[in-house]
């Protein structure tokens, strides 16, 4: 295949994959929201669910994107060092994220800095966003897109700790960023905490935090711990869906860390809003490719 | 019973709602976010749109043009806390009644929807399709160099809600009562947590 033909398969099928990804919830997502939902009594609790999964519902019959945020496009990519197609990725998909803003559609956000207009077509300066792990091994192309709103957004942040701050620090961290902004940001969340050494190795590792499958656990018995030890403190705070009274702030709270210098520790807190728009997809060498999020789903 | 207030809104309209009452919006409403809220309060220009008694939502919708015109394909609130630095001036330059959005807002909005009759709703984050099918039509479209997102849409709506007051013109504020029910349980949340992690750095 010649490397025009591969951007054209890339750019068509992650176009029509934008289009499904934006309308529906993955099904490790929906599955966890009835969960959350059965975890709440109060009757207003329970008529915010009834909300949620009746536009879930209106979103796939009539076709159209569940939240009208749908945010700037981020691929989180993971390529095997033997795909035969890396150099038609970026271009590739900027053209599916320009065409299914048209086609889906979605809502052109991209405003690029200093002339501050609105591109309408969802790409600019840098977008969208691409984050590249190349593996050592393989011939695939798994991508994992994330429609990153504006209202998860703006609760995230990330500090730079003292070793004497201890992991304490980190926790109290945790507590300031869900009590915060994160309350406006459409509970119930997923909460992803990036621990490193500096602000942007901490912040990447919180996005990946919050891309994680859900069900899925930190490899460290200690991180594991911290998940589960977070996600039932935040639970108690007494606050559930859209941040009026009730029993679940998060879904789930992941962590996801490096090594860290001896000398500092770096927490960062990225949130995802229950409308979390996030599907992985996986191409073969020969331009072949699945989807695991949406089970069922053609493209 | 839905109680459903049509736009205009009048005094008594507004003196009759508290904080955690649920309402529905019939008429017209504007939407109006960050670059709306500047221009009107920071940049001094004048609301394109008529705003005394009205509504005006924080909302930037996905709008499909098509031949036979604009198709409102989704439409949903977005964090009201943004405009709260300029929604004070905002409510008394306009004469605004209603604001509808996502979450809380600060103190000096809460004082000027007491000192001129006014309060904040939230409409339910991520419904989005739901909401679209509450609008009627799509009037006018002001300041389109904006972009899409951050215009100002005109909409005529239909018993558009479920809306839950949020701060009302008595003092009541839902999200300033939830903030404060926080920082009292904060404590005894994350502290066994904190508890559980001190000895993680001590090396044997």
């Amino acid at each position: 295949m010649t490397k025009d033909g591969a951007r054209t398969i890339l750019a068509d099928v992650m176009e029509r994959f934008l289009g499904v990804a934006c309308k529906r919830l993955p099904d490790d997502v929906y599955a966890k929201l009835r969960e959350c939902a059965q975890g709440e009594t109060s009757p207003l609790q329970r008529a915010v669910y009834e909300s949620y999964f009746e536009n879930l519902r209106l979103a796939q019959q009539l076709d159209r994107p569940c939240c009208q945020d749908t945010g700037l496009l981020h691929f989180y990519i993971r390529c095997g060092a033997d795909f035969p197609y890396i150099g038609v990725v970026e271009s590739a998909l900027g053209q599916a994220v320009a065409r299914a803003t048209a086609s889906a559609p979605l809502r052109p956000n991209a405003v690029d800095f200093f002339t501050e207009r609105n591109t309408g077509d969802n790409t600019g300066e840098r977008m969208p966003w691409l984050h590249w792990d190349i593996l050592p091994e393989g011939n695939q192309l798994e991508i994992c897109v994330y429609f990153a709103g504006a209202g998860c957004s703006l609760p995230g942040r990330a500090q730079v700790f003292k070793p004497s701050d201890g992991y304490g620090a980190v926790v109290r961290y945790v507590f300031d960023a869900v009590s915060g902004l994160a309350l406006n940001a459409c509970p119930p969340l997923i909460v992803g905490v990036g621990l490193g050494h500096n602000i942007e190795n901490a912040g990447v590792l919180s996005k990946m935090a919050c891309l994680r499958p859900l069900g899925s656990a930190n490899p460290h018995p200690r991180g594991a711990k911290l998940e589960r030890d977070l996600l039932a403190g935040l639970n108690s705070l007494g606050v559930g869906a859209q941040g009026l009274p009730g029993n679940r702030i998060a879904m789930e709270v992941h962590v996801e860390s490096s090594a860290r210098h001896t000398a500092t520790i770096a927490a960062a807190v990225n949130v995802s809003c229950y409308t979390h728009r996030r599907g992985f997809i996986t191409f073969r060498e020969d331009m072949t490719y699945s989807q695991s999020s949406y089970k069922g789903v053609e493209l | 019973m839905k109680k459903i207030l049509t736009v205009p809104i009048r005094d008594e309209d507004i003196d009759g709602l508290r904080a955690g009452d649920v309402i529905y919006l019939t008429g017209t409403i504007a939407t109006g976010r960050d670059d709306v809220h500047r221009r009107v309060v920071a940049e001094g220009m004048q609301s394109p749109f008529d705003l005394r008694g009205g509504v005006i939502f924080h909302a930037g919708p996905i709008v499909r043009r098509t031949p036979a015109g604009n198709e409102l394909v989704a439409v949903g609130p977005t964090s009201s806390v943004r405009m709260e630095a300029f929604q004070a001036g905002f409510i008394e330059k306009t004469g605004v009644r209603v604001i509808i959005g996502k979450g809380g807002m600060g103190p000096a909005t809460a004082q000027a929807c007491r000192q001129f009759k006014a309060v904040h709703c939230v409409a339910m984050g991520g419904c989005a399709v739901s909401a679209a099918s509450q609008v009627e039509a799509i009037q006018d479209c002001f300041w389109p160099e904006l972009g899409m997102p951050e215009c100002m849409w005109v909409l005529r709506v239909r018993e558009f809600g479920p809306l839950v007051v949020s701060i009302d013109a008595h003092g009541g504020d839902l999200f300033a009562a939830t903030r404060a029910d926080i920082a009292g349980r904060r404590e005894a949340c994350q502290g066994p947590i904190v508890d559980s992690v001190k000895n993680y750095m001590v090396v044997d």
